[in-house]
């Protein structure tokens, strides 16, 4: 499967020659996996460190030498004042941010071992290794929300024998399921905002990505599908290594593992959540988390 | 409105207006209802008078016999419009055939692919070509075009000889350089709409197919396309309606002869070919000019067909995503304005 070309083994990678190219035939997974029952290998979730991370947009220098780490298998959240650079660097971690006009970005951004920005690195397999769900819903207007989970899964020119069932799995991990199954062949846009949102992150796991980027992903919706949302934070951390970015402290209260908070393209301060609320070292986070300011 | 409000010391109250505003109201709502009046006017006026001059010939061939008979002998004085007819549906097919498909690639380079400091002088470049006149297009293709590609067409008929409408003898002027001269003329108009249409595309649903792991050329097709399907069909169908209508260009590399030819490389007519051929010696045969203008009124008819049938297209697309809840891509909306 194309997708797995991302799994590299460790000893490639030492040597400089990585698997984000889209040949996978001699790549070994990064992390040993047990032989699974189900027909596909589920992948692991990885951990992702960035390392003196710059971006610019244009002169504008948005992000400060970040050095910033993410657990696998845990949701970070990163919260901050608007402009302080949030969406900035989750874009930065898939390689987003260089498709806006003008903007760069400097430094490393490793997913395990694996430089993603090393020039020998795909973009493509990049992105397809760390999903990203967006601020606002934006399901394909023109698809059905069959097609919609599907969409991933075809560009990455899976078999499509077993196309059903993996867009059932994705919608069921989606907490979507039972909701739309009697009307898969419906437009996706005729879903309410969060089904929309919903039906994204399906769409995004639909294609097993080993990270998984959340932009303000509830700032768009009303409180309940909100909570809707947070509650699957819970499984799909069980599988991926979950970014949140919010700008909701007590959203990142509820649902994170660990806390990092961001002021002017600068890393402030980063930890487990309850001591950043309650306890935090610095004090610029204790007057953002107590709302003396943003 | 007119009704005045008691106040109490009779100062006129704030609820009158001033009477001099009122008045230039009036007269310009007025002065616009007569202009807009006028132009639905002028289009009956114009359809009555091409059905009037029309008269001798559709009296004595039939709506019918006119429009389907396929004899246009102008010494035995029988019109039958079939092979001009045909000639047009033909020449502006290939030109579709041609044309969109370049459009349409020209539309996504330039907006998708091309650096952003060319994006500006491409686009100038691409609709300059519709500046260039159209006898000066007919020129080129008779002078150029014709001797220079009659080889290649001849190779062509030889090869796919196998296929209908394709094989046999290459005469130089031709539906095909014909046709191929109207893509070149329905190119800028086609790939304007198509940009325009093509930018309406919110940068979300690239972004969530680039995020996906899309190619560009995968984002393009998952995101870009089925979003500016509906317009850029819009578009097309605009190309179709110019490429119907011109007349110069055509009458210069077509061959103007007035029997359907056997192949795509075979000499044709088209409607407006032949008006601006046989005016001038028309002028004293009521028969005559009653045929050539009942062409044009066939004409007409046609583009008029053509345009309500991407009206429709367009419509209906909208209909389907505001059935869906979704926004109306700007740009169907904006091409079925240009349709209208």
């Amino acid at each position: 499967m194309t997708g797995d070309g991302f799994a590299a083994s460790q000893t490639a990678a030492a040597a400089g020659e990585h698997g984000l190219s889209r040949s996978p035939q001699t790549r070994r997974p990064l992390v040993a996996q047990a032989p699974s029952a189900s027909a596909r290998p589920t992948k692991a979730a990885r951990r992702v460190r960035l390392e003196g991370l710059d971006a610019y947009y244009g002169d504008n220098h948005a992000l400060r030498g970040l050095d910033l780490e993410f657990e696998p298998n845990k949701v970070t959240a990163i919260i901050g004042p608007s402009g302080c650079g949030k969406s900035t660097m989750i874009r930065c971690i898939n390689r987003m941010h260089e498709e806006i006009p003008g903007a760069r970005a400097e430094g490393k951004v490793c997913l395990d071992q694996v430089d993603v920005y090393d020039p020998s690195v795909n973009v493509v397999a990049v992105r397809r290794a760390i999903g990203m769900v967006f601020q606002k819903p934006n399901p394909f207007p023109t698809m059905s929300i069959f097609d919609n989970v599907a969409s991933g899964i075809r560009l990455s020119g899976a078999s499509r024998a077993d196309l059903r069932d993996r867009v059932e799995r994705a919608l069921r991990g989606a907490g979507l399921w039972d909701e739309v199954k009697d009307r898969l062949a419906e437009p996706g846009i005729g879903l309410s905002g969060g089904q929309q949102q919903r039906l994204c992150i399906a769409r995004t796991m639909a294609v097993d990505p080993e990270v998984l980027l959340m932009d303000e992903p509830c700032s768009a919706l009303d409180p309940i599908a909100t909570l809707k949302v947070e509650e699957l934070l819970a499984d799909l951390k069980q599988r991926v290594t979950v970014v949140l970015v919010t700008h909701n402290m007590q959203q990142a209260a509820r649902v994170a593992d660990s806390t990092a908070f961001l002021l002017d393209g600068e890393l402030v301060e980063v930890g487990a959540t309850d001591e950043m609320f309650t306890q935090p070292k610095d004090s610029r986070t204790e007057d953002y988390v107590t709302g003396k300011f943003g | 409105m007119e009704a005045h409000v008691a106040t109490p010391g009779g100062a006129p109250s704030i609820f009158e207006g001033a009477p001099g505003a009122r008045a230039a109201d009036r007269v310009f709502r007025s002065v616009l209802t007569a202009l807009a009046l006028g132009i639905l006017a002028l289009i009956v006026f114009f359809f009555v008078f091409l059905v009037v001059k029309a008269n001798p010939a559709l009296s004595r061939f039939g709506i019918f016999g006119f429009t389907f008979n396929n004899d246009w002998d102008v010494s035995r004085s029988t019109y039958g419009a079939w092979p001009l007819l045909v000639g047009t549906l033909i020449t502006s097919g290939i030109a579709l055939i041609i044309g969109v498909p370049v459009a349409i690639a020209t539309a996504l380079y330039i907006n998708e692919l091309c650096p952003r400091r060319l994006r500006g002088p491409l686009t100038v470049l691409v609709e300059l070509l519709a500046a260039v006149p159209s006898v000066v297009y007919g020129l080129w293709g008779f002078l150029v075009l014709v001797p220079k590609l009659k080889g290649a067409q001849q190779s062509l008929a030889d090869t796919f000889g196998f296929l209908p409408f394709v094989g046999g003898h290459v005469a130089g002027p031709s539906y095909f350089i014909a046709g191929l001269i109207l893509a070149i003329m329905i190119l800028p108009i086609v790939s304007a709409i198509s940009r325009e249409v093509m930018s309406t595309v919110p940068a979300d649903h690239k972004e969530a197919a680039l995020a996906l792991g899309a190619t560009r050329w995968e984002m393009i097709r998952t995101a870009v396309l089925p979003y500016s399907r509906s317009g850029v069909v819009g578009g097309a169908m605009l190309g179709l309606g110019r490429a119907i209508g011109e007349t110069i260009a055509v009458t210069l590399v077509v061959g103007n002869a007035p029997q359907i030819g056997k192949s795509l490389f075979d000499q044709g007519y088209t409607l407006a070919a032949v008006i601006v051929n046989e005016f001038g010696e028309a002028a004293t045969d009521r028969l005559h000019t009653g045929a050539l203008i009942a062409a044009g009124l066939v004409l007409f008819v046609l583009t008029l067909l053509v345009n309500a049938a991407a009206r429709a297209l367009v419509s209906r697309a909208e209909r389907r995503q505001r059935a869906t809840g979704g926004a109306v891509p700007a740009g169907a909306a904006a091409a079925a304005r240009v349709g209208a």
